[in-house]
């Protein structure tokens, strides 16, 4: 595959290890600047691993392959560094900060301070400002909440590539199209989103989607085509573990 | 520079000054400079009164029953010189039904031999609520050993909330041992919060008995150590009761050389209730971390953000 212009993310023949297990079995991907990117997968199939890996997370290291970020292979780079040149991940289940609250947890990585940034993040994941502000992104948020904030995080930072490990999971279907505008309005800003999700009306969002199996990317495609696929391969397997979609040319 | 600081040393130069919230004389207080009064101030529906031992003092501080005390009732107490010993007797006596707030402020701000001594007896009475804000000041040296002790009683209905918070300058040894006994529908909560460098020494022992039906309890302690300081946390919480219920929460960070240790123990002595807990050491939590660092934070600064939030900075 090869490294054009076009590309903001090149993944190049990714292996990744966990406890002695190959989780990512030679990844190769490609994310258009200034696009959404679907990502699909069974459960199991590498997903999060993928995630943790492109932002350099520890224990994440790759056993081979490359990383290319906007022209420079950042493979071995920190997660620091990766950082400071725009990626950013929203993890599945967020952290949680005692004594942080939800105002400054917003405010961090902005180059200056930027109050009304923070309070259009939070307005556009629906909550309130006078009530959510002061309150601490800790224990005493729901899930849902926390994930919000979390998103509203992100939209805060204008990252270059963000992650969003499935940013709809404890989102509740009727809040659903603000995380899906959101989204949508980061792209609008010029960030690429890698969208890690199941839900439908979630990747209809995307540009492109992929389907990851097995530790490999088996698709690439329109949106529509990677989550019919994925849905069979849902239903091979229920059926079986042995018969879901394996690699194909 | 601390409340008691400015007290002490507007005292000391003769100007009578005193920070214009004591001085409007709207609030009670209390400043004790060593064995020296400086302040006892009392405002309707408390009685306050401060008596000189040869090396400390004897506080009394009563509410009357049904008192609303507005204003924090204020106790600066501290030593100013690097050398001396303080000992505090105190005893708090909360009528049925009062309501009252304590914002302590304890300096040890130039202590290079310095013992600090409080032996607390606590009552808070039948529906009463009392609630003791304690903030430590210490100098950069870490001469200082702090050793308060405290035993405090809830009446049926009654609550009791405590925050002890250690966590500008060096704690030096510091060894805090609370024992609280709850009366039915009671509460209490003990929050201690606290920072050790260089080989500083923080100990925390504290023990909720949760004796009445429905009492309730919370024993939480955040530590973070770094250097070669050394924190040991014992939190004990006994529900002797029908339906009482209590909870241990212990955090303790550990960086560089330091060493801690956490023992919760829960104890029931009647079917019915039921005492939890969690405790967790270690390093700064890794998703926390990351979390930050994702967000641009560079590393030392985001383990700082961590440790302060769970501080409550």
């Amino acid at each position: 595959m090869g490294i054009t212009n076009a590309h903001l993310l090149n993944i190049i023949d990714l292996h990744v290890c966990r406890d002695g297990a190959e989780i990512l079995n030679g990844v190769n991907l490609a994310i258009t600047r200034g696009s959404i990117h679907a990502l699909l997968g069974l459960n199991g199939s590498g997903k999060s691993t993928l995630a943790y890996t492109l932002m350099g997370s520890a224990g994440y290291t790759p056993q081979r392959g490359e990383i290319w970020f906007d022209g420079e292979n950042i493979t071995h780079l920190s997660l620091y560094e990766r950082a400071l040149r725009g990626i950013t991940l929203a993890w599945q289940e967020p952290a949680r900060f005692e004594g942080l609250t939800v105002e400054r947890y917003l405010g961090f990585g902005l180059p200056q301070p930027d109050p009304k940034r923070v309070l259009t993040a939070l307005e556009a994941v629906a909550l309130t400002p006078e009530t959510y502000l002061r309150r601490y992104a800790d224990e005493s948020l729901s899930g849902g909440e926390r994930k919000r904030v979390e998103l509203a995080s992100i939209f805060c930072l204008r990252p270059r590539l963000a992650i969003l490990d499935e940013p709809d999971s404890g989102i509740d279907a009727l809040s659903l199209s603000d995380i899906s505008q959101l989204i949508h309005r980061m792209a609008e800003e010029g960030t690429t989103v890698l969208l890690i999700s199941h839900r439908d009306e979630v990747v209809a969002l995307a540009d492109h989607a992929s389907l990851l199996c097995g530790g490999q990317i088996v698709a690439t495609g329109e949106p529509e085509r990677i989550c019919r696929r994925y849905a069979g391969a849902l239903q091979k397997s229920k059926a079986g573990p042995k018969q879901a979609v394996g690699v194909q040319p | 520079m601390s409340h008691f600081e400015a007290i002490v040393r507007a005292h000391e130069e003769g100007k009578g000054r005193v920070p214009r919230f004591i001085e409007s004389g709207r609030v009670a207080a209390i400043v004790v400079n060593c064995n020296k009064v400086i302040k006892a101030q009392t405002v309707p529906g408390i009685q306050v009164s401060v008596d000189p031992l040869p090396d400390g003092v004897r506080i009394l501080a009563a509410v009357a029953p049904g008192a609303k005390i507005k204003e924090p009732v204020h106790i600066c107490i501290g030593v100013m010189a690097p050398e001396g010993i303080q000992r505090i007797q105190a005893q708090f006596e909360i009528g049925a039904g009062a309501e009252v707030d304590f914002t302590a402020c304890c300096s040890f701000p130039n202590a290079e031999h310095v013992q600090h001594f409080m032996e607390g007896t606590i009552h808070v009475g039948p529906g009463a609520t009392m609630r003791y804000h304690e903030t430590h000041h210490h100098g950069r040296k870490g001469g200082i050993d702090v050793v308060p002790t405290s035993h405090i009683t809830v009446d049926e209905g009654g609550r009791y909330i405590s925050d002890f918070n250690l966590s500008k300058g060096r704690a030096g040894k510091v060894e805090l041992t609370y024992l609280v006994d709850v009366a039915a529908n009671g509460l209490a909560e003990l929050h201690a919060r606290g920072m050790g460098y260089g080989d500083d020494q923080l100990i925390v022992h504290e023990t909720i008995r949760l004796n009445g039906e429905n009492a309730r309890g919370l024993a939480k302690a955040r530590i973070a150590v770094r250097d070669r300081a050394h924190s040991e946390v014992y939190g004990t919480t006994e529900g002797n009761a029908p339906f009482a219920r209590g909870h241990v929460d212990c955090v303790e960070i550990v960086q560089d050389e330091a060493t801690a240790s956490a023992v919760p123990v829960v104890k029931v002595t009647d079917h019915r209730a039921q005492v939890t807990h969690e405790a967790s050491i270690g390093t700064v939590d890794k998703r926390e971390l990351e979390t930050l660092m994702a967000h641009r934070i560079g590393e030392q600064e985001a383990v700082d953000i961590i440790v302060r939030g769970m501080l409550g900075e």
